[in-house]
């Protein structure tokens, strides 16, 4: 009888719980943790390539770009998850559901990312590229040389906030069955009824793995700002 | 002492190789929007000569100046460097040129800038070797080793790893003219080269660009420094409007001139600089 409403009228909290379940929701912070940065990464390939072919791809390439955008940035990201998770099947493609999570990550935040490339890219003073093609560059160098380098260091503080911000998102994937850690811990508290400690603990970990991004992300800056 | 229209406006006209000047404009027009901002320029410089352009702002030289490397698009008549046609091709109706003829034609002509534009990312030897590298193809050693030298050059060796926002206005605009020379140009136009800088912080650049005249370099230099002009220059321009108000050595424009337009504006600046 008490069982059943343990997590509401259980006369305190059992941090015991929370040692028994660490181990499985550490092992499912580390899937949350690589799930995110390989979204992350997939997003910061999206994100430069979208915005690199908005400003020199021409009309059409500004045009496919724009309305990526506005889609992977208007929908919510469970819509986009569920999206992908069900129609890949039905376009013949059978992926595994960590697969769907990772291409959903990526392609959402590809979207935020390309955006702060042209935020950062709009605020590298015009007379830089000038420079170098008053020196005869190709574009190509001008590119990867001069703007992408000072774009980098303008946007850290941006890329490291959409960083944490995909971190707390990945949780959406839990959705799909990918036994990350807003996952592990919803099943661990169905099986001992003990909700509150576990997402407490939970909740604990992700403040920890964020407050180690803000950490490096501080580190990245300050290093670049010695430069 | 006014630019001579009458002669060279056959579209014909350019000379190639050896004999043509290391610039030739004739014709040259141009709009932004209804706003005519050059209008009919002609002017020659040939190879060594120094030519100031001087004038009041929104007059039109720096515009002029970045049409030269087309930075700056030019709607009508001809800009010739060395007999080669800026920014078009040579056939009857002209297009634009290729991104990569354009880019060969740019690398005999250095730039000087008024905010220096170095990038801020690479130290002072960085930002001379970078060019060798990306342009000229160098490898790196062999890169940087010139850019020491070009840094020697303009007397700042010892700052070859400080970065751009550690020097001063002076040193930056040192370390750009390195970069500029570093790439042996036939030809470097200079825009406003002090109007950024500190009065004590004049006198360095101006004695490097000294430097360059007395070894040959061709330059086309937009400036308000008037002593650079009359004690430099070749030949000085005047321009008001979109025209060449007056043409012909410091002394014929400074001292002979009777366009009231360029009396006035001397005037104006003996008045701001005396005390």
């Amino acid at each position: 009888m008490d069982r059943g409403f343990a997590g509401i009228e259980g006369p305190s909290m059992k941090f015991s719980v929370i040692i028994d379940a660490l181990p499985h929701l550490l092992g499912a912070a580390v899937t949350t943790v690589w799930v995110s940065l390989l979204g992350v990464l997939l997003g910061q390939v999206i994100g430069l390539a979208v915005c690199v072919a908005r400003q020199s791809g021409g009309r059409a390439a500004d045009m496919a770009g724009g309305v990526y955008v506005s889609f992977f940035r208007g929908v919510p990201l469970l819509i986009q998850l569920l999206l992908i998770y069900y129609m890949l099947p039905l376009i013949g493609i059978d992926v595994p559901p960590l697969v769907a999570s990772i291409a959903a990550l990526g392609l959402a935040s590809g979207a935020y990312v390309s955006e702060i490339y042209r935020g950062a890219l709009n605020a590298v003073p015009h007379g830089q590229s000038e420079a170098a093609l008053a020196l005869g560059f190709p574009d190509r160098s001008i590119w990867t040389r001069i703007l992408l380098p000072q774009a980098f260091r303008i946007s850290v503080p941006a890329l490291v906030n959409e960083l944490i911000l995909l971190l707390k998102a990945s949780s959406l994937i839990s959705v799909v069955g990918v036994a990350e850690l807003t996952r592990t811990s919803q099943t661990i508290s169905a099986a001992n009824y003990r909700p509150l400690e576990i997402y407490l603990a939970a909740g604990v970990i992700y403040l920890a793995i964020n407050g180690a991004l803000a950490l490096f992300g501080t580190l990245v800056e300050r290093r670049l700002q010695q430069a | 002492m006014t630019t001579v229209s009458e002669t060279a406006t056959s579209p014909h006209s350019a000379m190639a190789g050896d004999a043509a000047p290391m610039v030739s404009i004739r014709g040259v027009s141009k709009s932004f929007g209804t706003n005519e901002v050059l209008r009919d320029i002609d002017l020659t410089v040939n190879k060594s000569e120094v030519v100031c352009l001087i004038g009041p702002s929104g007059s039109g030289k720096s515009t002029l100046l970045r049409c030269v490397n087309f930075l700056e698009v030019y709607d009508r008549g001809e800009i010739r460097i060395e007999g080669k046609l800026v920014g078009y091709t040579e056939e009857t109706p002209r297009r634009r040129l290729s991104n990569r003829d354009l880019r060969s034609l740019r690398r005999n002509v250095g730039m000087v800038f008024q905010q220096f534009n170095l990038w801020p990312h690479m130290t002072a030897l960085e930002n001379v070797a970078e060019a060798l590298v990306q342009v000229r193809g160098m490898d790196k050693a062999a890169a940087g080793a010139h850019a020491r030298r070009m840094l020697d050059r303009v007397g700042l060796a010892a700052k070859a790893d400080s970065y751009p926002a550690r020097l001063s206005g002076g040193q930056q605009q040192r370390v750009a003219i390195a970069r500029v020379i570093a790439m042996e140009p036939h030809l470097m136009l200079f825009d406003e080269p002090t109007s950024a800088l500190d009065p004590e912080l004049v006198g360095e650049v101006l004695q490097v660009m000294r430097d360059l005249a007395a070894d040959g370099m061709t330059m086309v230099v937009v400036t308000h420094e008037m002593g650079f002009a009359a004690n430099v220059a070749d030949k000085v321009a005047f321009l008001d409007h979109g025209r060449i108000a007056a043409f012909g050595t410091p002394r014929e424009v400074f001292h002979e001139s009777t366009e009231p337009r360029v009396q006035q504006f001397l005037q104006t600046y003996h008045e701001r600089n005396s005390f």
